[in-house]
């Protein structure tokens, strides 16, 4: 088996412009976090019941919510490309896109953090939303979360992508 | 408007609304809606060893998110506080499929059985926090994404990794929920 180089991997949100960020702006990014750990609690997304409920196919709920906001996502970005709006700072919108690679890294791990999603009822974003609602335990999950990140970073040489 | 303030939103008003995270980044940074990747951010600025996948700089890449990731445990925190407790009103046959594989207790927003301090001490309570938890890490990571990443920016951009990530999602979450699950809370 030939040696294949690892794609420039750019974790979830890491890509994008790179530029030092004004401190005026992480304001206005903790606002966003704030509204998205609203919007997480009232939607009840982060509770293990929606996720168990979602997985037995006994709801249309989640399917819902993650439709819409796809195809919410997806008519903004396309209006947004239409009209031609720049961000903020006046740089065009970046459209980064990931590497396909043979696609193992997207299978496998997507298969890993859906055993995780089930078992643990949550995703990162709701993870450190239950521990806002008083899950204080998700602490330990959250933990135990990075102990996994760093065993994939220990591990990732090995791994296929 | 209390309402819609105190108690669930239904999905039409939800998912769009996280929806708008996507353009609402783009817009005021440039930057990708995604929670997983301050994962890596944390481990790059706590414990970056000499692993090649946590040196770089974390500030520049990653502290607007860590940022925005405050913020979802405020907003999960006022979120809580502002609303009225109430316990999560899942559908009747929910209620009787995971009572059947041994959940009794519905009135928070994760089963008290599994997701307690004391729970932790129990096998069942361990696997869901800490195995699952470290899966959510692991997982994560590895496919590049998470369900902000990959199943809503990523799909929302039309890319084919997210969509063979999201298939995983769904074959790794339905496996474990029909095969691990009920042996966890049941068995143990």
């Amino acid at each position: 088996m030939t040696e294949t180089l690892l794609p420039e991997f750019d974790g979830c949100g890491s890509s994008g412009a790179d530029q030092q960020i004004r401190p005026a702006f992480l304001l206005v990014y903790l606002l966003l976090g704030v509204a998205f750990g609203i919007v997480l609690t009232r939607s009840e997304v982060l509770s293990w019941f929606r996720i168990q409920e979602m997985f037995h196919f006994q709801s249309f709920r989640m399917y819902g919510i993650i439709g819409s906001a796809i195809a919410t996502a997806a008519a903004s970005r396309a209006l947004i490309k239409a009209v031609g709006l720049n961000s903020v700072d006046g740089k065009p919108i970046a459209t980064p896109r990931r590497p396909l690679g043979n696609g193992i890294q997207y299978a496998a791990g997507g298969t890993i953090f859906g055993v995780g999603w089930a078992l643990t009822g949550a995703c990162p974003g709701p993870l450190f939303a239950l521990i806002g609602n008083g899950v204080s335990v998700m602490i330990v999950a959250v933990f135990s979360a990075l102990a996994g990140t760093w065993a994939y970073g220990w591990l990732r040489p090995r791994l296929p992508h | 408007m209390t309402v819609w303030f105190f108690s669930e939103w239904p999905w039409y008003v939800a998912g769009p609304l996280i929806g708008l995270f996507v353009p609402a980044l783009l817009l005021v940074g440039n930057k990708s809606f995604g929670i997983s990747g301050n994962l890596r951010h944390l481990c790059s600025a706590i414990l970056p060893g000499r692993l090649e996948f946590f040196r770089y700089d974390w500030k520049r890449t990653g502290l607007w998110n860590l940022v925005f990731l405050a913020g979802v445990l405020i907003g999960g925190f006022l979120a809580s506080r502002f609303g009225a407790p109430h316990a999560i009103n899942i559908s009747s046959a929910t209620v009787a499929t995971l009572s059947h594989i041994g959940i009794h207790d519905f009135s928070g927003v994760a089963p008290h059985e599994l997701f307690t301090w004391h729970a932790l001490l129990s096998l069942r309570g361990f696997i869901s926090v800490v195995a699952g938890g470290f899966l959510v890490g692991f997982g994560t990571q590895y496919a590049g994404g998470c369900t902000s990443g990959h199943a809503i920016s990523g799909l929302a951009n039309f890319e084919l990794p997210s969509l063979i990530a999201v298939l995983g999602f769904f074959a790794g979450g339905l496996a474990a929920t029909y095969l691990i699950l009920p042996f966890v809370i049941g068995g143990l």
